[in-house]
């Protein structure tokens, strides 16, 4: 109370530094926000920008090297080559296949979630969603292959019925990419369901629509966005991933003959050219998912 | 179990990128090599190891697998190994000159002698290398110009499988697994790696003499074409391929696959499981391809003393024989034999039988500089890994 000497608050330098600071509050925004964001352009954007120069360099088989010239020749081996084309297209059609099967089995799971569950059930079914993806990737495949394999759970429990699993293979990567992305789509769809206001359904009843005609004229364009959204996870994670179809198929895609070029003859330019088709079509993928108005249900 | 999953490792990963190769053999050096070391000084009390997984263990990972204590106590060189997983991170990490020791494949073994990382030996240092199988001695992965770089470690071959029942008669031929017109069409198996294209080469060597293959990873255009139109072809009656070896053992205990290429490890697993898998794995009349590694000391290191001690250490029989059961894999020593835990060991490998061996092409990376001397004209790694992806489609 008594303002005695009153110098001593002001002389700490830290108090003096904060009183600075506080007249300059962009100089704060600065400070908060450089480090993170140094980050993101250093070390996301740099190694892209760096990956995608790589695909213009040529490997060095003599010295197993690069050779720094700027070429084509990488693109056009692609390009001139009829694998290439054909492993693509299998990799987006898997990409969709397991987006569609994500987004109908997610759809009726999110919709008892956010509309029909009572706040009790909801919370369960949340944890129970997110609960697979606390566990670890590998352990979730791997499990699916104890599952999957000859004498695995599957044919277990299929042989009395007289039937038999998928076993590895294609059907194997489509189910596993299933399970491990599902909660990706359902999530994004809960949220947009939930932000569907009750008035509109109300006023929906009231004029007469039924349960179809509301659902599919009213619930599913509002709810399409989000859809979309959660489409954009599940569609990108199966582009992108090798882990899978190495561990339940022999069937290569995209990711393989990446992680193969990359890993095996160590042909780095040749890999970064791969990697830029999955890029491109996520990037037209995203293009489309904006025109959709999935950026305003994330 | 872990060992298991360590074995598992270490063998997918040892054997996957373990590349050696085979030619013609040079001259024996009697004399020093050039820039070799005369002889060996006080130890330097440390000694920093590249290697693969399972190579080198000091009982940390398996109190019952220790090979490395008693060096350390009667040399005093502390040991510290490095794991490499592949040959290009091995390779790498040479490079940097911390390290004195690499168990080297014979895709990097040329690689580091021709950029210089690793130096002469003096084999004369080596008391236990005289006891090294001479078909191992002498190689293109472990000797340039009369000049030997490292000693052997051990080595395998790659087999033909079959399941005995369903495979009559009985094969003694590649062609049951290159035929397109072969009756096990969709349960044959192949291994899933660009290298396996030396195993089309090796066929057609015999098959198709013609085309002049004399060494399988030596291949010009000609050659090249051939081997991956013979895989393309074989493509149509593959099942599966196999890149982790479990696989294989669950497709041949299944019935997925009935035959196919496969190591020794993988027979004896089927064999010794209960209830056994009726397979047979023998090496054709074609011969094979195979692996064999090389300890290699590196030009730059810090700890030369200690990595000859060690070098003769790990090529000593007890420790051969320890080191190479455990990975699964002949030994290089021939008194390792008599020492291992099962006393078929050797046999089951075929560690003592040259005849066997003289068949089998030891892995070694495709350069351009054809590794049979014949020019710049052959298909580098990088092509028979862009091939590999045509192949598998």
């Amino acid at each position: 109370m008594t303002t005695t000497a009153g110098t001593a608050p002001h002389a700490s330098p830290s108090r003096r530094l904060q009183a600075w600071l506080y007249r300059r509050p962009r100089l704060q925004l600065v400070l908060l926000l450089a480090l993170p964001l140094l980050a993101l352009v250093v070390a996301y954007l740099g190694s892209l920008g760096l990956l995608l120069i790589n695909a213009f360099w040529r490997y060095d088989p003599t010295t197993g090297g690069l050779d720094r010239t700027f070429s084509l020749a990488n693109f056009l081996q692609i390009a001139g080559s009829a694998v290439y084309r054909t492993i693509t297209l299998r990799t987006v059609g898997l990409a969709f296949l397991v987006t569609i099967t994500c987004a109908a089995i997610g759809f009726p799971v999110a919709y008892y979630m956010a509309r029909i569950a009572s706040p009790r059930v909801r919370g369960l079914l949340v944890v129970t969603i997110l609960l697979p993806l606390w566990a670890s990737y590998l352990v979730k495949v791997f499990a699916w292959r104890a599952i999957l394999q000859e004498q695995g759970v599957l044919n277990w429990l299929l042989r009395p019925l007289g039937l038999e699993g998928p076993g590895y293979g294609d059907v194997a990567v489509w189910l596993v990419f299933t399970y491990l992305w599902l909660p990706y789509m359902i999530l994004p769809i809960q949220a947009g369901l939930e932000r569907i206001p009750s008035s509109l359904l109300e006023a929906s009843a009231d004029l007469g629509g039924r349960t179809g005609m509301t659902f599919r004229r009213v619930i599913l364009p509002l709810a399409f966005p989000a859809v979309v959204a959660g489409s954009i996870f599940t569609f990108s994670l199966t582009l992108g991933d090798y882990i899978t179809p190495t561990l339940v198929s022999s069937t290569q895609f995209l990711g393989n003959v990446v992680q193969r070029e990359v890993g095996v003859s160590g042909n780095l330019p040749l890999a970064a050219a791969v990697a830029t088709i999955p890029i491109i079509v996520m990037l037209l993928y995203l293009f489309v998912a904006r025109r959709l108005g999935a950026f305003e249900a994330l | 179990m872990k060992g298991s999953i360590r074995r598992t490792l270490s063998a997918g990963v040892g054997l996957t990128l373990a590349l050696a190769a085979i030619a013609p053999g040079a001259t024996l050096a009697q004399d020093v090599p050039e820039g070799a070391m005369t002889e060996i000084g006080a130890p330097e009390g440390a000694l920093e190891i590249v290697a693969w997984a399972g190579y080198v263990e000091d009982g940390s990972n398996d109190p019952a697998l220790d090979w490395v204590s008693s060096f350390e106590e009667e040399t005093g060189c502390q040991v510290n190994v490095t794991l490499g997983n592949t040959s290009d991170e091995m390779f790498t990490l040479m490079q940097s000159g911390n390290y004195d020791l690499v168990s080297a494949s014979g895709d990097a073994s040329n690689r580091l002698i021709s950029a210089g990382s690793v130096q002469p030996i003096n084999l004369a240092l080596i008391p236990n290398y005289v006891d090294v199988f001479e078909g191992l001695k002498n190689k293109p992965h472990n000797t340039v110009n009369g000049v030997p770089y490292g000693v052997p470690h051990g080595r395998g071959a790659n087999l033909l499988m079959y399941n005995t029942e369903a495979v009559t008669p009985a094969p003694d031929s590649w062609s049951v697994v290159f035929d397109p017109a072969s009756p096990y069409a969709g349960k044959v198996t192949a291994y899933d790696s660009p290298i396996y294209i030396a195993d089309a080469a090796v066929y057609l060597m015999t098959h198709n003499p013609e085309l002049g293959i004399t060494n399988p990873y030596a291949l010009d255009e000609t050659q090249f074409a051939a081997a991956v139109d013979l895989l393309k072809q074989q493509r149509a009656i593959i099942g599966r391929y196999w890149a982790l070896y479990t696989d294989e053992i669950a497709a041949f205990q299944s019935g997925d696959s009935v035959v196919g290429t496969t190591w020794q490890v993988i027979a004896n697993v089927l064999q010794g499981s209960e209830p056994a898998t009726p397979i047979e794995a023998i090496l054709p009349m074609e011969g094979s391809t195979g692996w064999s590694d090389t300890w290699m000391l590196s030009s730059m290191a810090q700890h030369p003393n200690c990595g000859y001690l060690f070098m003769n250490h790990i090529i000593s029989p007890a420790v051969n024989a320890a080191a190479t059961e455990y990975f699964g894999e002949a030994p290089a020593n021939t008194k390792s034999c008599a020492l291992t835990a099962d006393p078929n060991h050797c046999d089951t490998y075929h560690a003592t039988d040259e005849a066997y061996f003289d068949k089998v092409y030891y892995w070694a990376t495709p350069q351009k500089e054809c590794l049979d001397g014949r020019g710049p004209i052959c298909k580098d790694y990088a092509e028979w890994t862009m091939a590999w992806t045509e192949i598998k489609g």
